[in-house]
């Protein structure tokens, strides 16, 4: 299992999108910190001034989950929401992902069915996330605008961040 | 065609295993159609048709020699599209490095200086 270190995204088929990433810890860890409400809330921001206020999941093969990102900056939200289909810990996760999206707007279809797998090897677990779009028009509308159209406006920011963290 | 529509063609047109092998191809030089058909097990109609795909996304282009029509690789669209799968990913990234951070704080390790 080749080492990850920083984020990989392939297009493997015309629907789906795959990332891959190495993390220094046990998977059961890994996968709390993807079904913990309280720990997913503390990395999974997205870009720099927004954070995640709700973050309700109810982990179990059939619970709802719902999930909302404010910007600090104006307030606007936008949130995903979906309900789990498959619940292995430490293995991994799978479920269903709708958009709603709030005030910054954008489309990604009919949703995606989202698979989450933690492999462990040597203290090292690997994550990778298969994204299906089950189209892909909707594929392509995500990855384009990164996560929505509003968080477009964010990525001049993302490349002063880049740019100074160049120097 | 607009930003989007473009990255929508460039996108489909790179679904495609041969398409991308043809492209890999042409990366290392122009080829006329008989020379990019030659390693595929497929014929030269078939490859053709890949190369109107390719050539309606921008992504190759047709060199001057009006015998042998080599195809030659853009390099444009291939960077717009793959701008944006970087975006996508530096988005990604940012996550995973707090949580990096959060996983070593969950194993009591002390908290990496930020460089």
């Amino acid at each position: 299992m080749p080492f990850y270190e920083t984020a990989s995204v392939d297009l493997p088929t015309d629907t789906t999108v795959q990332v891959r990433r190495s993390f220094k810890a046990p998977r059961d860890l890994v996968w709390r910190a993807h079904a913990e409400p309280k720990l997913l809330q503390r990395w999974c921001v997205g870009m720099p001034g927004w954070t995640m206020p709700v973050c309700d999941m109810d982990v179990r093969v059939g619970g709802k989950y719902l999930w909302r990102w404010r910007s600090d900056e104006g307030g606007a939200e936008f949130g995903f929401h979906g309900e789990f289909r498959e619940v292995d810990r430490p293995a991994g996760l799978a479920f269903t992902q709708f958009f709603d999206p709030g005030d910054v707007g954008g489309d990604m279809g009919e949703g995606a069915l989202i698979r989450n797998m933690f492999e462990e090897q040597d203290g090292v677990t690997t994550m990778t996330s298969l994204m299906d779009f089950y189209t892909k028009e909707a594929r392509d509308a995500a990855v384009a605008t990164g996560m929505t159209d509003g968080m477009e406006l964010s990525y001049q920011r993302l490349d002063e961040i880049c740019a100074e963290a160049a120097t | 065609m607009t930003k989007a529509d473009r990255l929508d063609a460039t996108f489909a047109a790179l679904a495609d295993p041969t398409r991308r092998a043809i492209l890999a191809r042409l990366a290392t030089g122009e080829a006329s159609v008989a020379e990019l058909a030659e390693p595929f097990a497929i014929s030269q109609p078939a490859v053709s048709k890949h190369l109107k795909v390719l050539e309606r996304a921008g992504l190759i282009s047709i060199g001057q020699d009006a015998q042998r029509r080599p195809r030659k690789l853009e390099a444009e669209p291939l960077k717009e599209a793959n701008d944006f799968l970087e975006r996508y990913r530096a988005i990604w990234e940012m996550n995973f490095v707090r949580l990096d951070a959060l996983l070593d704080e969950m194993q009591g390790k002390p908290p990496k200086a930020k460089n």
